[in-house]
């Protein structure tokens, strides 16, 4: 006797939900996100606040000239804008890891030796061909050489097990080191005294400020290459295959799907994007390779990428608004008397604080459309 | 929180009943136990039914002191107590034996017992504990050796330690949460049969939490069915039939039946075939070896064996998560290595155990797991570069439909579905398009009633249209229920072959225990 399986639970298939019932799902799923994205920065901003009473200052001024120097005048949000694009490359390389569900840590680095490896390709290209193959010619040096090092932090961590975190860390000194090592040594301009740099790249080689503002092409670039990311994790099977990597390694195993070549063309990817901040701060900003390179970016862009969740579309605002703490820093300085690393302890009161909140995802009701329905 | 009793500790040795009255238990509005009133008297076997999320272990957490129920009291040889904590429950003389071990497997028995009481002296004297554990073994029926490491003891061992320790720690109740589950139907009989002696005699109350309707016919003297929170039934167990058992347990719902075993056609070729594998083990110290496997097109070929003993890595050996040092695995008689062009030429479906952490992205929706398989294949069969967000969610909404699968929204995280919903999932998944080959590992493992007919019946429907299909389970009665053939595992190796039909059931097990 056969008793046919279609006719058996009487599980329901979902409730053909209304066009509005729809919307309100989707909605209270997108916005989750964006509340306590917010609500964990508002927490932030008073634990900062105490902090800045502790010192005995008033954090109300401090803010006010938050704001000004970050955002109330054209001049300031061009400057803001101007230190948001190496993070929106430097946030990629963390939130491109991230869908794999791999912490890279190590930007820092791979924006020192992209730098240095566009400086280095600078010399002989310069000669040869004309500004904008130039650039395209050194934004590819930069592109591999940090690619390949957050490359070699995926291949590690899938054929040897290490861990990604540590080794992008560590990596990352060397990364540092092996950039000293090259400015101050083989590419070393001999007119350079004070601050040891590579030969600068000639006047019409450097990458000019967009049409009409002071800001320059780096962060358009920042900004195609955002979209172009999200892109490619939302709307294709490698991104989809990633996201089945990063949510279970070993579900997308049994799907076949090749876990290591993901992994290291995410992390090469990753890599690449710091590799270019490094390359713009050269080519846009410092004219040639040196320590100035090394400005925190690598790590700011950690904090970038986690208060937009890894989603690359979310880095544009967030990069933007911590551009413009960044670039708030040196008003404090001079109006409050505060050090200029008062805008760090800002920084990271907000990354502990939204570490801290990931874990209310899914805790609050109008958010979570699973809870609605159930009568738990 | 200090306790205040009005009368003396329980002596050890000595049982003592237990009773609930009316108790309650609500998580927000959820009712996990609603007014269950029970009665455990001293010295019995009492047995505990119901399915997963029934309340049995709510239940038996508010008895031990894990939780606080919500109303409701517990008695304890007639007094009413309050067992605020565990450790309250330690000293009214309620244990507990939880499925998993929870013993310290780098050290011996002996420590295992000794570090386990609740004051341990800095300094441990061990001859002197040496020799009134020895006392105090004398007196059990297990013989267990106490100076090995618990690592080198069998499964069967380690749970008569597991009771063994609750006893020695003067425990006169005491909770048994499905004891059998890791042991061998010989290991299990005689672990019962001695625990029995001890309520026999008049040294024990216990309460054992099962599924398993045979065990409860022959140890337990009183049985009581929980369903959706609610004390369904109970009563001596000779008088209920398992039938009327099932029946109160499940309620009124129709269980899949399985459709007729189609006859394997003689001349069907092989699908599967693994040649002389070898791959390391978990440990990495030892190896599995499977000479010779094969599995016939419209076949189930299910594989037996105690947990460890190397079907893990068989499947994964299978699943490309553990490669090869050695041999060849051939599907439809080609090297087959697991990758996705693989899977989808040969038709390779995989079902692996525990679906929520071994087959799906947790936090992924349901539409985006229920297109693992189709997500780069493009309309006409090839593969495709651009996702089309519109096709995941038709597909994901036809696989709901027919698999039934219960999900509030094909947008909520899979990781919201209960267990028997995301094996559904996995299975709507797996099964749908054709099918040549399909690795099931323990499908069924920790699933109500309905879900696991449904899913059998499923898995027989595959088979019956023209899958090869390896079963890997640890439950013998699913193996016996569903295969056609049957191997036994032990040791990382194949050591014995039966056909399912004229399989006896002793042999397997001894072959499972390793004598062979």
């Amino acid at each position: 006797m056969t008793i046919g399986i279609d006719n058996l639970s009487e599980a329901a298939v979902p409730a053909a939900g209304s066009w509005a019932g729809h919307l309100a799902e989707w909605t209270a799923r997108r916005l989750e996100p964006v509340v306590i994205g917010l609500g964990a920065i508002l927490i932030g901003l008073v634990l900062f606040s105490l902090f800045i009473l502790a010192l005995g200052k008033s954090p109300l001024l401090l803010f006010q000239l938050m704001y000004t120097g970050g955002f109330a005048s054209w001049f300031s949000i061009q400057n803001s804008l101007s230190r948001a694009a190496p993070l929106l490359l430097t946030a990629l390389c963390v939130a491109l890891p991230a869908r794999l569900g791999l912490v890279v840590i190590g930007g820092e680095g791979a924006l020192a030796l992209g730098g240095v490896a566009a400086a280095a390709a600078a010399l002989p290209l310069a000669h040869l061909l004309p500004p904008v193959p130039t650039l395209a010619g050194i934004a590819l040096a930069a592109m591999l050489a940090g690619g390949i090092w957050i490359g070699c932090v995926g291949a590690l961590r899938h054929y040897r097990g290490v861990n990604e975190t540590i080794s992008s860390l560590l990596m990352s000194y060397i990364a540092i080191a092996v950039m000293n090592q090259l400015i101050e040594g083989p590419l070393r301009d001999p007119a350079s005294l004070n601050k040891p740099s590579t030969l600068p790249l000639p006047a019409d080689y450097l990458i000019g400020p967009l049409p009409g503002m002071d800001v320059h092409w780096g962060f358009a670039i920042g900004i195609a290459t955002c979209v172009l990311s999200y892109l490619l994790i939302e709307t294709t099977t490698w991104g989809f295959a990633a996201r089945v990597a990063g949510g279970n390694t070993r579900a997308a195993e049994v799907q076949g799907l090749p876990v290591g070549r993901l992994i290291v063309g995410f992390t090469a990817l990753a890599g690449a994007c710091a590799g270019l901040a490094g390359m713009i701060e050269v080519a846009a900003v410092q004219g040639s390779a040196n320590g100035s390179l090394i400005a925190g970016y690598g790590y700011t862009g950690i904090l970038v990428a986690f208060l937009a969740r890894h989603n690359p579309l979310a880095i544009i605002p967030v990069a933007i608004l911590i551009g413009g703490i960044d670039a708030s820093g040196g008003l404090i300085q001079r109006r409050m008397g505060l050090p200029d690393a008062t805008v760090l302890v800002l920084q990271g009161t907000l990354f502990v604080v939204i570490l801290a909140c990931e874990t209310l995802y899914g805790r609050f009701k109008p958010f979570n459309p699973d809870l609605w329905k159930r009568d738990l | 929180m200090a306790v205040i009793r009005d009368r003396p500790l329980p002596v050890a040795g000595q049982a003592v009943s237990v009773e609930t009255l009316d108790m309650t238990m609500r998580f927000g509005g959820f009712t996990a136990l609603d007014n269950v009133s029970l009665r455990f008297p001293a010295g019995g076997f009492h047995a505990l039914l119901g399915e997963n999320g029934a309340g049995k272990s709510t239940l038996v957490k508010c008895i031990m002191g894990f939780y606080r129920p919500t109303s409701g009291s517990l008695m304890i040889d007639g007094r009413e107590v309050e067992v605020a904590s565990p450790r309250d429950a330690a000293l009214y003389g309620l244990g507990m034996v939880y499925q998993h071990f929870t013993l310290v497997p780098s050290l011996t028995g002996a420590e295992n017992l000794v570090i386990s009481r609740a004051e341990v002296p800095t300094v441990i004297n061990w001859a002197k504990e040496r020799r009134l554990l020895a006392d105090f073994m004398a007196g059990m029926p297990f013989d267990i050796p106490l100076d090995r490491p618990v690592r080198d003891l069998a499964a069967g061992q380690k749970q008569k330690l597991e009771i063994v320790k609750q006893l020695y720690l003067g425990r006169s109740f005491l909770v048994l949460d499905e004891p059998t589950s890791v042991l061998t139907p010989a290991e299990a009989d005689e672990m019962l049969g001695l625990v029995r002696g001890m309520t026999e005699r008049g040294e024990l109350t216990v309460l054992m939490i099962s599924h398993k309707f045979h065990e409860v016919r022959k140890f337990a003297d009183t049985v009581a069915i929980l369903r959706r929170g609610r004390l369904i039934g109970s009563g001596r167990v000779e008088d209920l039939s398992t039938a009327e058992m099932a029946a109160m347990m499940i309620g009124d719902v129709k269980l899949a039946e399985l459709d007729d075993r189609v006859p394997t056609s003689p001349t069907a070729s092989p699908v599967l075939r693994i040649d002389q594998a070898v791959a390391p083990d978990r440990s990495g110290l030892k190896v599995v070896e499977i000479a010779d496997l094969g599995v016939r097109a419209g076949e189930i070929v299910g594989v037996a064996g105690i947990s460890g003993n190397g079907q893990k890595e068989l499947a994964e050996m299978l699943a490309g998560q553990r490669p090869l040092t050695s041999g060849r695995i051939l599907v439809g008689d080609k090297p087959y290595g697991a990758s996705r062009t693989d899977t989808v030429e040969h038709k390779v479906r995989f079902i692996p155990e525990e679906p929520l952490q071994n087959a799906c992205a947790p936090k992924m929706s349901v539409a985006e797991n229920l297109y693992f398989r189709a997500f780069d294949r493009a309309a006409g069969g090839g593969r495709t570069f651009k996702l089309s967000r519109p096709a995941m969610r038709r597909h994901a909404a036809s696989l709901v439909a027919d698999f039934k699968v219960k999900t509030s929204s094909l947008a909520s995280p899979i990781a919201a579905l209960s267990g028997g919903n995301v094996q559904r999932a996995v299975l709507a998944r797996e099964l749908t398009g054709d099918v040549d080959l399909l690795i099931v590992a323990n499908p069924c493992f920790g699933l109500d009633f309905s879900a696991v007919a449904e899913i059998r019946a499923r898995i027989m429907r595959a088979r019956n249209a023209g899958a090869a299909v390896l079963l890997i389970s640890e439950d013998l009665d699913e193996l016996l229920e569903l295969s056609d053939r049957i191997l036994v595992m032990s040791e990382g190796r194949i050591v014995y072959e039966t056909h399912a039909q004229t399989a006896d059931v002793a042999v397997i097990g001894a072959h499972m225990a390793g004598h062979h």
